[in-house]
Formats: C-alpha cells, structure tokens, sequence
C-alpha cells in the first residue's frame, strides 16, 4: 500500500516538473524606481528584464537553443533585433503580439502588458538598436476604397479573408483585422509577422497601401446589401442558416400547406 | 417462328387489354361536383411552370448575359412557384376530399376492392384528365431538363485532350498581370508572385503560376529538375492539384528557427504544398504535388520557362496523373 503511494507520489512528481517548467512566466519585469529613469534607461532596463532571454542581451538574436541559460527554463531562440528599427518594436508591442509565453507559439493580439510611457522607452529602445526603419504614417483618407478591395483581394485576401475575418495558413492563423490600426496595417504589411509574406515597396507602393488601409477601415463595417451579414465569414454559416433556418421555415410551411381545411 | 408469334400475341393483347376496367354500375361515395374551372386553372399553371422551366437551359444557354445568375434564379424559383400552385389548386378544388370515420378493422377482402373502388372514383370529378395529365407531364419534364442543365459546365465528356494543353513552351516569357516581364532580380524572397504566359490566355488552367525566391541552400528538387530552380528562383502552377483552387497562401517565416517552414497553402482545403522540394503535399488533401515549371533566367534578367510542366497541372482525377501535359 505505501509502496503504491508512493509510486503514485513519484509519478504525480514526474508529471508537475515538465509542467511547471512549460508555464508562460506572469508579468512584466519592471524597475523600481521607473519614474527617476530617462526613457533611454527605462527602455533598456526594460528590455534587459522582459525581451532579453529570447533576443539576447543586446537585441542580437539567438539561433539556437540555449537550455542552461535564461531566466524562468526559457532556452531562448528569437530574431535579432538590430536593424528593425521603431517600425517592428511598435507593431509588436502596441498590438500585444510581445512578450510571448513560449518561443514557439505565434504571437497574437492579446492584452499589451507594457503602459504608454514604457511602450516609448521600449520602441526607442529597440531602435536605437541599429539604424531601421521609422513608425510608418500612413494616409487611409488618400486612398481609393474601390481600388484598396482589388488590391486587397489580390494579396490579402487569400489569407485574411475578403473582408478581412481572418482565416488559416496551415498550421498559423491569419488574423481577424478588425482591430487593427491604420499604422498597425501598414507596419505588418512591410514587416511580415510570424508566416506572413513581407511586401515591399516595389510589390505595394504607399500610395497602394494607402488604397488597402482604406479598404480595411471600410470592411469594418460593410454594407450588407443582402441583409443580414451572418459574421461576413462566408458559405459555411450562410450554409447552417440554409439547413437550421431556412428548411425548417420550409417543412412548416409544407405541414401548414398539408394540413386539410376545416370546411 | 411460332413462339415468336405467340409471344407477339401475348403482348398485343396485354397493350390493348390493358384500357380501363369495367365501370361499377352503383357508385360507392356520391358524385362529387365537377369544377373544370379549377381545372383550367390548374392546367395554366402547369403550362407556366414548364415554360419557366424551359427558360432555365436557355438562359444557361445565352452565356455572359447580365445578371445571368438572377435571371437564372428567378426562372427556375418561378417553376417551383408554379408547379406548388398547380399541385395546391389540385388538392383543394379538384380530388375529392373524403373523411371516413370508421373503427379500424382487419381489412378483408370485399373491403379491398372498396377501398380500390373509391380510388377508382376518385377521379371522376375531372373532366380534362387527359389534358391535366399532358400539362403536369410538360412542366415536371421542363423542370427535370431544368434542373440537369448545369451538369453541362463540367465540362467536356468526350475530348479531353484540352485539359492536358499548356501554353508553356521553352524560351516563353513570364509576365505580370498587367503583362510586364518579370524580372529575376526583381524577385524578392518571403513574398511571392503570380505569372503568366506571355500572349497567352489567362484564364486557361495551366496559364497562372506562384513564383517564389527560396534560399537556394534549401533547396532540394527531385533528380532531374537540377536547374529548374535559377538563383533559388522556383515557380509552380498555381492550381491546386486537390479541387482547383488559386493557391493563394504563401507560408514564409520570419524566424525560421521556432516558425514553420516556407510552404504554399491552399485557401480552399488547407493543401499545403513545399516549394523547396518539387512542390510535394506536406498536409491536406490533395493527392499529388503541384506541377513544377522549369525556369531560365535569360541574358535581360528576364524570367522565361524552360519547358513545359512537371505533370499536367489542375485538379487531380483518374487519368490525369498517367499523362504527359502537351
């Protein structure tokens, strides 16, 4: 009886170990005195607390898993940094992306840990890294909706979905873009996240890119011509509606058709 | 000889013989009243509903026509109208509408030949059967022709010959949408491209292709297609080999140590497609990898085929794996 206590004991220890090594580390790091830093110290003891077991202590990157080193049994493995610039640091702070739980799962909008003044130290931070490109600023009131949709339709839609609900790249998803800004839009499109295509300049021009923003801000909140939208997510749900909805509607109507006059 | 005979016999007498039988002399249910305009009406609807019907092929018929889909849509809803109507105006004004109320009783013989006899009256009420009858004929075989019409886009039955036809030829240039050639330096990798052929019709199957610059250390194409990939440079049909579709998904890591590796993806069934190794399945449904087209890099920089495809590219069915495209 000990004997299988035990046992059970040693399993139940055998399994709790792998997995608390596997937790997300909670919170933010944050120093003490944040006020008295300047936005350059701020964002460098920021980095060095909550971005550096993955992307070393310099921004440098690590290729390869390091298992001995890290804080919190993270092994590391993450992109440089040097040479991003403010435009990546931006995107992936302000959208939540970063920091992520484990290496390997792709980053998604999720709630932003840092508050306004870190964010800055952060981003300027990261630029300060190597010479990269700025904040892009784009101008979506320039573009031409009609014109955004084609192009849209032509390199976004296939993963994003026509009006931009999101979909899947096996094994990824393609985000919904209904949060997304305007400047969030325009910095992935250049940047490329996780298994997206980077676009570049000769692909999309601004001006273009100007037209696809526009049409994001549009689909966000379409003109269902036809009536009810049921989630813009296309033939699957239009589907469940035909069955559940409609050919109940139309077996009652038979039964009401069916049904002998009381004369 | 005789037997012949007599089997001719046999069926002349069954065809002939086979008119109506003997009227009963006493009715069991009374007479019910005769409605011929109900009839009538009944009669025109069946008529509409065929000529509704026998609007769709032609429609279908009349390619490109504007709004094509909804003339469609309202030619055959319209049938369908017509042809509920005239059953309705039936059911209500025309069959007899007998209530019996009677304890169930084992059915016995006698009862039967009653219960066959009412049904037998049942119909004494129309005058125009013959007419009914011709008019619910036309309108269920418009409907029945309707409704096999479309079975016709799926395409040719006894020439296929078509669906093994490229317009791919060596020294053919690739161009943009907009017909510009594209050039080899041009091509930026993580991120992909769709080409034509040049002057060619783009809306065959084999026309477009997804062009992609891999780095040329991961490449690894199967024997024979060596130098089908210039400076990483590799371009596939861009027709899923599963249903069809445009492969609109490309796959490209931005870190690829902890992110999946370069793939092309189908937005359709989720057929994922590498393009380092001669565009094999790694995920989904489709059955073979997507036809590979050689390329060349020619002395402008401009990016030309140097053959034709690997297989014939489209959706997979029996026979296409065992030909060569043309």
């Amino acid at each position: 009886m000990t004997r299988r206590a035990l046992l059970l004991g040693l399993l139940l220890f055998m399994l709790a170990v792998p997995g608390a090594g596997a937790q997300p580390p909670q919170g933010i790091v944050r120093p003490a005195n944040e006020a008295a830093l300047s936005l350059q110290e701020l964002g460098s003891q920021l980095f060095a607390g909550n971005c550096s077991t993955c992307h070393g202590s310099r921004g440098e990157g690590i290729e390869s898993a390091r298992p001995s080193q890290g804080a919190g049994n993270i092994t590391g493995l993450g992109p440089s940094l040097v040479g991003v610039g403010a435009r990546a640091a931006d995107f992936y702070l302000r959208t939540g992306y970063m920091p992520l739980g484990d290496a390997g799962e792709q980053p998604r909008r999720s709630r932003v840990l840092f508050a306004g003044r870190e964010l800055d130290a952060l981003v300027q931070y990261v630029a300060s890294l190597g010479e990269g490109p700025p904040v892009p600023s784009p101008r979506p009131e320039r573009g031409d909706v009609a014109r955004g949709l084609e192009l849209f339709t032509r390199h976004c839609a296939g993963c994003h979905q026509v009006v931009a609900e999101g979909g899947f790249v096996t094994p990824a998803v393609a985000p919904p873009l209904d949060d997304a800004t305007a400047t969030q839009v325009a910095e992935a499109v250049r940047i490329g996240p996780y298994v997206m295509p980077t676009f570049s300049e000769k692909q999309i021009s601004d001006h273009d890119l100007n037209a696809i923003i526009a049409y994001v801000e549009a689909s966000k909140s379409p003109d269902d011509e036809g009536g009810w939208g049921i989630g813009h997510l296309g033939p699957v749900p239009e589907g469940m509606v035909t069955w559940l909805v409609a050919a109940v509607a139309l077996v009652a109507l038979c039964g009401i058709i069916g049904t002998r006059s009381r004369s | 000889m005789s037997r012949l005979r007599d089997w001719l016999v046999a069926a002349a007498v069954l065809l002939l013989g086979r008119g109506r039988p003997k009227r009963r002399e006493t009715r069991l249910v009374a007479a019910g009243p005769e409605n011929p305009g109900s009839e009538l009406v009944a009669v025109a609807l069946f008529l509409a509903a065929a000529l509704c019907a026998a609007a769709f092929p032609v429609l279908y018929a009349l390619d490109r026509l504007p709004r094509q889909t909804q003339l469609l849509g309202v030619a055959i809803g319209l049938a369908f109208a017509f042809l509920a109507a005239a059953m309705i105006v039936l059911a209500k004004r025309v069959v007899p509408d007998e209530e019996l109320d009677e304890n169930y009783s084992l059915p016995s013989v006698p009862k039967q030949e009653e219960l066959v006899g009412i049904v037998e009256e049942s119909t004494d009420r129309i005058t125009r059967k013959r007419l009914l009858g011709l008019a619910a004929g036309a309108a269920g075989a418009a409907v029945g022709v309707a409704l096999v019409t479309p079975a016709v886009s799926l395409g040719p039955v006894f020439d296929t010959s078509g669906f093994y036809e490229t317009p791919w030829r060596r020294g053919r240039r690739l161009v943009d949408e907009q017909g510009r050639p594209l050039l080899a330096d041009d091509i930026e990798e993580a991120t992909f491209y769709t080409a034509f052929p040049e002057g060619a019709d783009k809306e065959s199957i084999a026309a477009p292709l997804v062009v992609v610059r891999l780095d040329p250390a991961t490449i690894a194409l199967p024997a024979g297609r060596e130098s089908w990939a210039p400076d990483g440079i590799v371009a596939y049909s861009k027709i899923c080999t599963h249903a069809g579709c445009a492969v609109s998904l490309y796959r490209s890591p931005l870190f690829e140590p902890v992110e999946p590796a370069p793939a092309l993806v189908c937005p359709c069934h989720y057929s994922t497609f590498n393009p380092a190794t001669g565009g094999t399945v790694e995920f989904g449904p489709a059955g073979r990898p997507l036809p590979q087209l050689p390329l060349v890099v020619a002395a402008g920089g401009e990016l030309q085929s140097g053959g034709n495809f690997s297989q014939a590219p489209g959706p997979s069915w029996w026979g296409v794996r065992m030909r060569r495209p043309t």
